[in-house]
């Protein structure tokens, strides 16, 4: 076969490929970021999960629902609100990206039965890749109501158990991110595990490294709120002691 | 494969002959491509930690499988010698491609725990080695078949492997917990071995020694 057949041939096969392909994604992107949408909204809904009636059956009309409920502000570092930006637009991976003080940070809160849940986000590293997770705060601004943690890469059944086991982001709930003269000494993640009366949570076993990536990113990134929270409470004498 | 060759007057092809049946069959068992062709391994070990994931992976394999045998076979006295084995990794690419932008439309969450591997499908041995192997001598009808049958082949494996490693790594079917809290309480433990990868190999090594052991088909007479 001679080399002008070969490459109409080639020519032929690879538009009909690009054709079919380029159609089929044009065709489904409005579906495929539906379901991106819903996906990270659910996991954000994953911090108060026990506030959310009947979490684990919820629809996707009924998460994004929801969440149109919740007020949603994106603030900069030095906890000024961004009112051009939507904080569930805001992308946690980019943003860890940038130097520290060009972060922007999403920060919702969800009302629920007269009661207000502040869901900070988080992101980190753990052992194989990029880890990230929500805390939920109640209304005193330093009791944690809540977390949900998810991961890129980590291996199942050791640091994959942040997200598969319930019982490692359940731990998290009543722990504190301040103490009571509001110096800030967020919970720390054991290893092993916790001690009793502290503030801390158990380590995985076999995990050490993914627990305290988990561990890193909170300390880190809740003081990245720490402007931003400080504003609430002077403005509302919420923990204020 | 060789039985198509032998082309006298074309009498009407049945559609579900013996033939036709046997090239479903085969790979269910006597030509399984894991567990006798030994190939595909590689995603069997990934992805097998859980039914709901092999399953949907076992599937995506039958379509590709089954549509990239039946296309090269539509076109395979058009493709040109010198590049046909770039002409199929195009066909895999491409259905593979459709794969995932169908999966992320209507699955997302599935999309995002699968992840890579469904781009790895193009990598699966299988699905290159039946178009080497079959697609390029045969029609179009037969080739199709021949595509559904290793891919079930394939799918059977995946879901067996998976269904002994989440049973004894989460203790779970589908994502529902078998065992009582009362044998957690009396001691029981999940084994955390079967949910790493090395695990698959050794439930897949087991699983040919089985098959092997009660196919006499299979025994080497070397």
């Amino acid at each position: 076969m001679s080399t002008t057949k070969v490459i109409i041939f080639s020519l032929i096969m690879t538009s009909i490929s690009a054709f079919i392909l380029a159609g089929l994604f044009y065709a489904t992107a409005p579906m495929a970021k539906k379901g991106e949408e819903v996906f990270n909204k659910r996991a954000i809904l994953g911090a108060v999960k026990n506030y959310v009636d009947d979490y684990e059956n919820l629809t996707d009309d009924q998460v994004l629902s929801i969440f149109d409920e919740i007020d949603q502000i994106a603030i900069d570092m030095k906890g000024n609100t961004l009112k051009d930006i939507q904080a569930d637009k805001v992308d946690l991976a980019q943003e860890r990206k940038k130097p520290e003080a060009d972060r922007i940070l999403p920060f919702f809160k969800y009302t629920t039965g007269g009661k207000s849940y502040y869901i900070l986000s988080t992101r980190g590293k753990g052992l194989w890749d990029d880890i990230w997770g929500y805390i939920a705060l109640e209304s005193d601004l330093r009791t944690i109501a809540g977390a949900s943690f998810d991961h890129k890469g980590e291996t199942p059944g050791l640091g994959a158990e942040i997200k598969d086991n319930e019982s490692f982001s359940a731990n998290f709930i009543g722990k504190t991110i301040y103490d009571l003269d509001g110096t800030y000494n967020p919970v720390m993640v054991a290893k092993g595990p916790a001690k009793p009366n502290t503030n801390t949570v158990d380590g995985i076993s076999g995990a050490t490294i993914t627990g305290d990536g988990v561990g890193d990113m909170v300390v880190k990134w809740l003081e990245y709120y720490e402007p931003y929270l400080d504003k609430i409470k002077s403005d509302s004498k919420i923990g204020m002691k | 494969m060789a039985d198509t060759a032998t082309a006298t007057p074309q009498v009407k092809e049945p559609l579900f002959g013996k033939k036709e049946r046997r090239l479903i069959t085969d790979p269910l068992n006597d030509n399984n491509p894991i567990t006798v062709q030994v190939l595909g391994i590689c995603s069997a070990l990934a992805v097998t930690t859980q039914i709901v994931p092999s399953f949907v992976m076992a599937i995506a394999v039958i379509f590709v499988c089954a549509f990239s045998n039946l296309t090269t076979s539509i076109i395979r006295n058009h493709i040109p010698k010198q590049i046909r084995m770039i002409v199929q990794l195009v066909i895999i690419a491409t259905l593979v491609t459709v794969v995932e932008l169908v999966l992320k439309a209507f699955n997302y969450p599935i999309y995002k725990q699968l992840s890579v591997f469904i781009g790895l499908i193009i990598t699966n041995c299988i699905i290159m080695g039946r178009l080497e192997a079959f697609a390029l001598a045969n029609k179009p009808w037969r080739s199709f078949l021949d595509g559904i049958g290793n891919g079930l082949g394939y799918g059977a494996i995946l879901l067996l492997v998976a269904a002994i490693r989440e049973l004894t790594g989460k203790g779970a079917l589908v994502g529902i917990p078998i065992f009582p809290q009362s044998f957690y309480d009396a001691g029981y433990f999940n084994n955390n071995l079967m949910v790493l990868p090395a695990s698959a190999l050794l439930v897949i090594g087991v699983l040919i020694w089985i098959q092997r052991a009660w196919n006499p088909k299979l025994v080497d007479v070397s």
